[in-house]
């Protein structure tokens, strides 16, 4: 049996019966990565030797999670293990501490850190300082970003499940370029204490797995109000499991005619209306519904994220930790650093935001964009007073060329057209497989996925319907060949 | 032409909780460097502040104090500059939604009362320390004090005079003080201090152009960076020159203020909202809870000093100067202490000893009772004043009662006529030469006679009985 192909709930059921051992389970990831990541390129570190020590120990803890090997966004600080941000500014740095999210997977093995583009800013993990991950279905292809990595090693099989972390669609779209899973969690449900910042007030980190019910498995683990992380809310965590199976019968389903827009790719377009036609099937109801500063949020979100991320970035400054390259004195040292530490979309976006911020500047940028954002989380408040899910297309198009956008960023930047809104406004989206593009000339064709939006603290509603969806479909079982 | 200042003052003061403003790291002071820090205050990639609440709680327990308003939502702000002893490259403070608001302190001005505005109080971080000896051509940093609460306390241009400044920061030290908000330690830079000053024609109402003085941080030097500061304006504009709008630094050592930097080269320090915290929201019940635990101010007990106690204005200043003075002062007079008795003794005697031995009231060896208690055997005729001064001395360095003392080193006050009496007896025996010439008129000579009778009895024969012995004798022939 191929255990690397199996989801966490697949894996503890044999573990349980003890069909198989940890053991094997190990063996099989890693036999998995050793066979395929010099293709994917999923990894910046791969932590094996570690894994097998550590794995006494995680059985131990007799967890859920406890022997399966998982993969983490090598943005998220784990103690002890070199946490690069792929960036060569990090490219040393071992944190002394462990994040919130990724010690509350007690039990859980580490696979490895996985690839992202530097410091989460990115569509395609080309801004990585390191390498660029390759999408599983075509490694001509980029695997969509920031967390491309982690949803290239889902795909990939090289884990078995992931963490990722979202600011603008960094979970969902990588999730829906490489067929996967991806769920953002509701601003303020998961902590951010060891995410290493791009822009605070969007930043959120949440599952890449194999199926729907990882997921909310996954949700129940990581969820809930932190001590260490003021944003993170006081709210009760539900039993994201329970929801799963529930019939969608009356469920009312929005869909915003402001994204299904001009030029977007015809094949992601048709399989988002047959999945939409598919969940009416089960008893769900279609409305059309309009979030009218829809075509805002990708300036406003420029500009919120780079202000922030330009403040988030300050600290990386040669004198604590991290690369430090020497200068003939303080602003030159700190000039050497940040030239060499950072690489140009980095760079691009300190300046954006730094700008933004600007004194003269700010009330026309910064102040205005507040406000913009103000009115996108008040359409989806007005939206969701008729609705339960939004549905929506993930990503305008499937996964491009590598190299096909790196010489235009506002291009790039329109990869997250779908996915921005929601960071903006806060609330949850999930994206699962919808269908494939064929392409022409034989090659395999490309994931396309599905995203649906729930109201703020509702991720159960989504995955609700995001199960209900997949459990009627086929698309999710299939494998990239490799 | 006369001119006028117009000065307003920011102070920075540290505030005495126990641990720091976003993490749990404790603020000691003087710990090995580096030694107080966690992945929070040395500002690690991914770290996050959280709020300590006991320093909203001072911010408002000082707001309230200054009479200000409690902003029922408040914020904080990022403030973006680099350098070396700020670990995020940013300072987390406030900028648009202080906690407290419109507030005034009263000072003493020209014999009355002035009251001073208080633009706003707000909360923020320190900053580490820089560190340039013994590195090198290199510098070090300490990242013990970056995150240790800092109250901002800003005032409104209502000041006229540096003599006001310090009357103001000497008030603002007491008050902080007496609220146990903040140490007041200004040589450890728990109270620091930047003015803003300009100058100008004598009843006009328009403002000249101001300068930030930076770096004063003693009561004596708000005093002499103001006054250079304003003398060096006006002969500017006495000399046909302007001013420009800059930040200077006080030299204390030239005793001048130095250029720093021109508003050109002002920071632009980017604020925004910090959004690793959310908006502050205080609730009304905490703050009348605050209220309520106010201690009485040091203008109210000075007014009940006078009052109840009949006391001098001007002891009661003094006394109340200090929250544990004017404690230690109540206490002896609940003790029984004659209240001016118990002012002179703790402002003549043991102020003296305090000084002597570098020790604080806090720490005084001597407790309220134990004057109390002496001053009673000087009330009962038990010891002279004279000898009461060797038993304080004696309480103070052995922390032993006055009675002790007074039996152990029999220091009972002779009262009795017939040991008196013995005792000038002999004195005049021996002094006859002295005798005579104080019955010819040299009646000066009587203080040569009570010191060798004091000296006899080991200064314990009663002054008024020895007096009135020694006159008659004396005029017996």
């Amino acid at each position: 049996m191929e255990l690397f192909r199996l989801g966490i709930h697949e894996i503890r059921e044999l573990l349980d019966k003890k069909e198989v051992s940890p053991k094997d389970v190990l063996d099989s990831v890693f036999s998995r990565i050793a066979s395929v990541e010099e293709k994917v390129k999923a990894f910046v570190t791969v932590t094996k030797d570690r894994a097998y020590d550590m794995l006494d120990d995680a059985l131990a803890e007799n967890t859920i999670l406890s022997g399966i090997p998982l993969a983490i966004k090598d943005n998220m600080c784990t103690k002890g293990i070199r946490t690069t941000c792929s960036s060569r500014m990090l490219e040393n740095f071992i944190p002394p501490y462990e994040g919130t999210a990724t010690s509350r997977l007690r039990g859980y093995v580490l696979a490895g850190k996985t690839n992202l583009d530097e410091f989460a800013m990115g569509s395609s993990t080309e801004n990585s300082a390191f390498h660029t991950t390759k999408n599983p279905w075509d490694l001509s292809r980029i695997p969509g970003g920031s967390s491309g990595g982690s949803a290239a090693a889902v795909a990939a099989d090289e884990c078995i499940a992931a963490l990722g972390s979202d600011t603008g669609g960094s979970i969902r779209q990588p999730a829906a370029l490489c067929g996967v899973v991806g769920l953002k969690p509701t601003y303020g449900r998961v902590s951010r204490y060891g995410l290493i910042a791009f822009a605070s007030s969007l930043d959120q980190i949440g599952p890449i797995t194999k199926n729907v019910r990882d997921s909310a498995l996954l949700m129940n683990i990581i969820s809930g109000h932190d001590p260490l992380d003021s944003t993170s809310a006081p709210v009760t965590v539900p039993d994201f499991t329970a929801s799963l199976g529930r019939h969608i019968k009356g469920l009312k389903i929005g869909v915003p005619k402001e994204y299904f827009i001009e030029g977007m790719d015809r094949k992601v377009e048709n399989a988002v209306r047959d999945a939409v036609g598919k969940l009416e099937s089960l008893g769900a109801i279609p409305i059309e519904v309009s979030l009218p500063h829809t075509e805002y949020a990708v300036a406003t979100y420029y500009v919120l994220a780079a202000s922030e991320a330009s403040s988030n970035l300050a600290r990386y400054d040669g004198v604590k930790y991290g690369l430090r390259v020497e200068g003939k004195d303080l602003i030159d040292m700190y000039m050497n650093t940040r030239a060499a530490g950072f690489g140009p979309e980095v760079k691009r976006r300190i300046m954006l935001g730094t700008y933004a911020l600007s004194s003269g500047y700010y009330e026309a940028y910064y102040r205005k964009a507040q406000q913009v954002r103000t009115l996108i989380k008040r359409d989806f408040e007005e939206a969701f007073k008729t609705v339960d899910v939004i549905a929506t297309p993930t990503a305008p198009e499937v996964a491009f060329q590598a190299g096909e956008k790196t010489e235009d960023p506002l291009k790039m930047y329109l990869s997250d057209i779908f996915t921005i809104s929601v960071n903006l406004a806060g609330v949850p989206a999930i994206s699962v497989p919808c269908g494939f593009a064929s392409q022409e000339g034989g090659a395999a064709s490309l994931p396309i996925g599905l995203q649906l939006i729930g109201k703020h603290f509702h991720e159960q509603t989504i995955l609700q319907a995001a199960y209900a969806y997949e459990q009627a479909t086929d698309w999710h079982k299939r494998r990239p060949e490799l | 032409m006369h001119y006028e200042a117009v000065i307003g003052l920011e102070v920075h003061a540290q505030m005495s909780t126990e641990t720091k403003i976003f993490c749990g790291c404790l603020t000691k002071f003087g710990s090995e460097p580096n030694t107080q820090t966690c992945p929070v205050c040395i500002g690690m990639p991914g770290a996050l502040p959280v709020l300590n609440k006991k320093a909203l709680e001072f911010a408002v327990r000082a707001g309230l104090a200054l009479n200000c308003g409690i902003s029922p939502m408040s914020r904080f702000a990022r403030k973006n500059y680099f350098y070396p002893d700020l670990p995020k490259g940013y300072q987390i403070s406030q900028y648009e939604l202080p906690i407290c608001e419109h507030g005034f302190l009263e000072i003493v001005a020209d014999g009355g009362l002035k009251k001073i505005g208080v633009t706003r109080v707000h909360m923020e971080e320190d900053a580490g320390k820089n560190i340039h000896e013994g590195a090198g051509n290199s510098s070090l940093v300490d990242l013990n004090r970056a995150g240790v609460p800092l109250m901002e306390i800003v005032s409104e241009p209502d000041i006229r005079s540096p003599k006001e400044a310090a009357e103001y920061m000497k008030k603002l030290r007491t008050m902080l003080r007496y609220l146990g908000v903040c140490d007041g330690n200004m040589e450890q830079g728990s109270l620091r201090c930047d003015a803003n000053v300009s100058v100008r024609e004598e009843g006009s109402k328009g403002l000249g152009v101001k300068v930030e003085v930076k770096n004063i941080n003693s009561f004596r030097f708000v005093e002499k960076a103001l006054e250079y500061e304003i003398k060096r304006q006006i002969k500017a504009i006495k000399d046909g020159g302007s001013i420009i709008q800059e930040t200077r630094l006080w030299d204390s050592d030239a005793g001048i203020t130095q250029s720093m930097r021109t508003k050109e080269e002002a920071h632009d320090y980017r604020y925004f909202p910090e959004p690793d915290l959310a908006p502050i929201a205080v609730r009304q019940e905490w703050i009348d809870e605050i209220r309520a635990s106010l201690p009485e101010l040091p203008d109210a007990k000075r007014q009940r000093f006078v009052s109840s106690y009949s006391l001098p204005e001007y002891d009661a200043d003094i006394l109340i100067s200090e929250k544990p003075l004017s404690e230690w002062y109540e206490e002896a007079v609940n003790a029984g202490g004659q209240p001016k008795a118990v002012s002179n003794w703790m402002m003549g005697e043991m102020m003296k000893l305090l000084n002597e031995d570098g020790i604080n009231i806090e720490n005084c060896p001597l407790k309220p009772e134990q004057l109390a208690d002496m001053l009673s055997l000087i009330d009962k005729g038990t010891i002279s004043g004279k000898i009461a001064k060797t038993v304080f001395e004696e309480m103070f360095r052995t922390g032993k009662d006055a009675e002790s003392i007074v039996i152990e080193k029999s220091l009972v006050q002779i009262t009795d006529k017939d040991a008196i009496l013995k005792a000038v007896d002999e004195i005049l025996a021996k002094s006859p030469k002295e005798v005579e010439r104080y019955r010819a008129g040299e009646e000066k000579l009587i203080g040569f006679f009570v010191g060798q009778a004091m000296k006899l009895t080991k200064g314990k024969a009663n002054p008024a009985a020895l007096n009135e012995i020694l006159k008659r004798k004396l005029s017996d022939k």
